[in-house]
């Protein structure tokens, strides 16, 4: 039987390697928007453990909701990543710097 | 009968402004003789109505009128009306004030004649005649106050009248500032009023007196001030620029940049009486106030005695008649300040006569010397203008105060009270205003003669040209000199020592010096036999004797004092140094304290410091924070984690 906590470890130890995938990579964009898939997918192992140690079905349907918005997301991120590429010529982190103050 | 008299008390005061309107606004429809004649028919209508109200109001005691004729502004608390009193001091103020405008109307017909300014002239007159009965017959402060500016202005407007010579544009910026000094001591004054009284209407303050006397206010943190005192002194400081008292007595000789008959009207007959007459007014005021008297008193006998001696060094013919202006408007203070009321407000009108006749004779002795002003150039003019010499001679006998002549018993009525006076200064005035007596007859006759007598001194041109001016200028110099000769007589039982003035005027009885001068009085006669004993005559006499030895017998005396008293000289003609004083000290303050206002206060604080230097200190942080902004997306990423997990430690621990 596996126990709740090793989903729980497992979905801690998913989220922070995309966090470190978000501020350790320098060189493309592409792993950024990768990494923030991983977060919601740690978040969604949560929601899911949680949901069937409680009984509650509310977490999966949440997890529904996350997928669905998940996907939204990467369209609109890839689009935004497309028109970037375009105009920069470039989806180098380091060099996309025109907010620099 | 009291709705008609309201309509003529209407009627009275709209029709020189409705004379006014039409010539000022349709001045180049109506024409030049449709101006004046416009003018002068509204004027006459508001003489022979004021007439009436006279007789109707001192003759057949009839009843005082006050009421509201307009309701301007209605608050909670305050109503603001337009309203008129009319009691035997204002019914007795109309005559003198519509009457001397009349006969400046008149005259004006001949001294404007080649004016182009002509319609605009008449126009303005009216208007001051308007603005001077709305003062006169107010019976609020509200009113008295718009009367008050309205004059003000008019008299700006016309020293300023031939607008483009630079002297008469200084002399009426110059009245128009030294005026607003006075109204504005005038404003406090009237606030203090509505504060303390909690209303504006005469009837309703005269009776709060009771009240607000012995009250004290704070004004400056541990000096308790009586209400009373800072009330009337403030309103007293209206009166000092109106009546052109020292130390603000210095727009007067410089409002001569006008033409003659307006400084015979505004600036020696009815106007600069104006503070005069609101003096008392409030006599029910002031009389509860000592400090407030003598304050007016000393004012009063610095102005007669040391104006007086302005008009010995002056050379311009109306420059003497305005110092000697001065120094009446000093004589009328002292009687205000000695509680003599009503010897004041006598003083006033014979004044008002005798005054507007010198100035009109000057006026006229300017016509025929082809707008020459200087007295030097002048002499033996009695030849060739023999009424406006007669006239004038009349002017100055009643003016230094000659028996049974109506500034004698005026002028005498004065001194006698001030005599009976017991407040603080009231010696000192006596003193001033006794040697006062000798001075101005030494300066009457000194320009009598240098005019009238003596050498001709005039170039040949003038000579040729020289002779009486038209009927339009010369009757009115009659007309006048009538009043100068008679009214004292006539009236200096009933309104020195009677009860001419009614409930008019309020006087405490340990102050009715008038009263005491009184039980002396024995009618007018033996009141101008009186002038025989030695006394302020005999000053007169001397004065006379000593101009006559001065300037027609030995011309070199006054050279040699001239010369040996040269300070003395040379302060005289510097006014005390006065407009140097007020251009250094005050106009120079100003300006200094503008200067350093604008170069420190404006550019270096507003501008440098608050505007500029908060732009630049938000410029000199933001140069350093800028630098955390690198503009790398992991940078906000990271920054957002770090603020999450302290978010969230705060939150779980």
């Amino acid at each position: 039987m596996i126990a709740l906590s090793d989903y729980l470890i497992l979905a801690a130890i998913m989220f922070s390697i995309s966090v470190a995938g978000i501020f350790l990579n320098r060189k493309n964009i592409i792993i950024i928007l990768m990494s923030i898939e991983l977060m919601l997918l740690s978040v969604n192992i949560n929601f899911i453990a949680f949901s069937h140690f409680l009984g509650d079905l509310a977490g999966q349907v949440f997890v529904f909701f996350i997928l669905t918005v998940a996907a939204a997301e990467a369209a609109i991120g890839l689009a935004i990543l497309v028109v970037l590429f375009r105009n920069k010529r470039t989806i180098d982190v380091d060099e996309l710097d025109t907010m620099k103050g | 009968m009291a709705d008609n008299m309201v309509n003529i008390y209407i009627w009275i005061v709209l029709s020189p402004l409705i004379g006014s309107i039409i010539a000022g606004f349709f001045g180049h429809r109506v024409g030049r003789s449709g101006a004046h004649w416009v003018t002068i028919i509204g004027v006459a209508i508001s003489c022979v109505l004021s007439i009436y109200v006279y007789k109707h109001i001192n003759i057949d005691g009839g009843e005082t009128f006050n009421g509201t004729i307009f309701t301007w502004l209605e608050t909670a608390e305050y109503s603001f009306v337009v309203g008129f009193l009319v009691d035997e001091l204002t019914s007795m103020m109309m005559v003198v004030v519509t009457f001397v405008s009349l006969m400046v109307h008149i005259y004006t017909i001949g001294y404007m004649k080649e004016d182009p300014g002509y319609q605009r002239f008449f126009s303005y007159i009216s208007l001051f005649t308007f603005s001077m009965l709305m003062l006169v017959m107010a019976n609020n402060f509200m009113q008295l106050f718009f009367g008050w500016e309205a004059v003000g202005l008019v008299s700006y407007l016309l020293i300023g009248f031939w607008y483009t010579r630079d002297t008469a544009i200084y002399a009426n910026m110059k009245a128009f500032l030294v005026n607003r000094v006075g109204d504005f001591g005038f404003l406090l004054g009237i606030a203090g009023v509505l504060m303390y009284f909690g209303s504006l209407d005469y009837a309703t303050v005269f009776a709060g007196v009771g009240d607000v006397n012995g009250q004290t206010m704070e004004i400056i943190p541990g000096s308790h001030w009586s209400v009373m005192t800072v009330i009337c002194i403030s309103l007293f400081i209206g009166a000092m620029g109106k009546s052109a008292q020292v130390p603000l007595h210095v727009w007067l000789p410089d409002s001569m940049e006008g033409p003659t008959p307006i400084s015979a009207l505004i600036h020696a007959a009815t106007m600069v009486t104006a503070g005069i007459f609101m003096v008392t007014r409030m006599s029910p005021l002031f009389e509860f106030s000592e400090t407030a008297l003598s304050f007016v008193l000393v004012i009063g006998a610095i102005t007669a005695l040391f104006m007086g001696f302005l008009g010995l060094v002056q050379n311009d013919i109306k420059r003497v008649v305005a110092y000697s202006t001065l120094s009446q408007l000093g004589y009328m203070t002292v009687a205000l300040g000695a509680s003599a009321y009503a010897a004041g407000v006598f003083h006033l009108m014979t004044h008002a006569f005798f005054k507007a006749l010198l100035f009109l004779g000057a006026g006229s002795v300017i016509i025929a010397m082809h707008h020459e002003q200087d007295m030097r150039k002048m002499g033996g003019l009695r030849k060739y203008m023999p009424f406006t010499w007669i006239t004038s001679l009349i002017g100055t006998l009643a003016l230094i105060g000659t028996p049974f002549f109506a500034g004698y018993y005026s002028k005498d009525s004065i001194i006698l009270a001030v005599q009976q006076s017991q407040i603080a200064g009231s010696s000192f005035a006596y003193f001033a205003v006794l040697a006062g007596v000798f001075i101005t007859a030494l300066y009457s006759f000194r320009m009598y003669f240098l005019v009238f007598h003596g050498k001709e001194r005039m170039d040949e041109h003038t000579r040729e040209h020289l002779h009486e001016t038209d009927k339009v200028v010369w009757i009115p110099l009659v007309l006048l000199a009538i009043p100068s000769v008679f009214v004292g007589a006539f009236f200096v039982g009933d309104m020195a020592f009677g009860d001419f003035f009614g409930k008019a005027i309020f006087v405490l009885p340990e102050h009715d010096v008038l009263a005491k001068v009184g039980e002396n009085f024995h009618g007018w006669f033996a009141m101008g036999l009186h002038a025989f004993v030695p006394g302020p005559a005999w000053f007169a006499a001397a004065g006379v004797l000593v101009a006559w030895f001065f300037y027609m017998k030995r011309p070199d005396i006054p050279d040699w004092f001239e010369q040996k008293l040269s300070f003395v000289h040379n302060v005289l003609v510097n006014k005390y140094f006065a407009d140097k004083f007020n251009e250094v000290v005050f106009a120079g303050g100003s300006r200094g304290i503008g200067k350093f206002l604008w170069q420190i206060g404006d550019v270096k604080i507003i501008d440098g410091l608050i505007v500029n230097g908060s732009a630049k200190t938000v410029g000199a942080i933001s140069a350093v924070i800028r630098h955390i902004q690198t503009g790398y997306l992991y940078h906000y990423a990271f920054a957002m984690i770090i603020g999450l997990i302290i978010l969230m430690g705060l939150f779980v621990l």
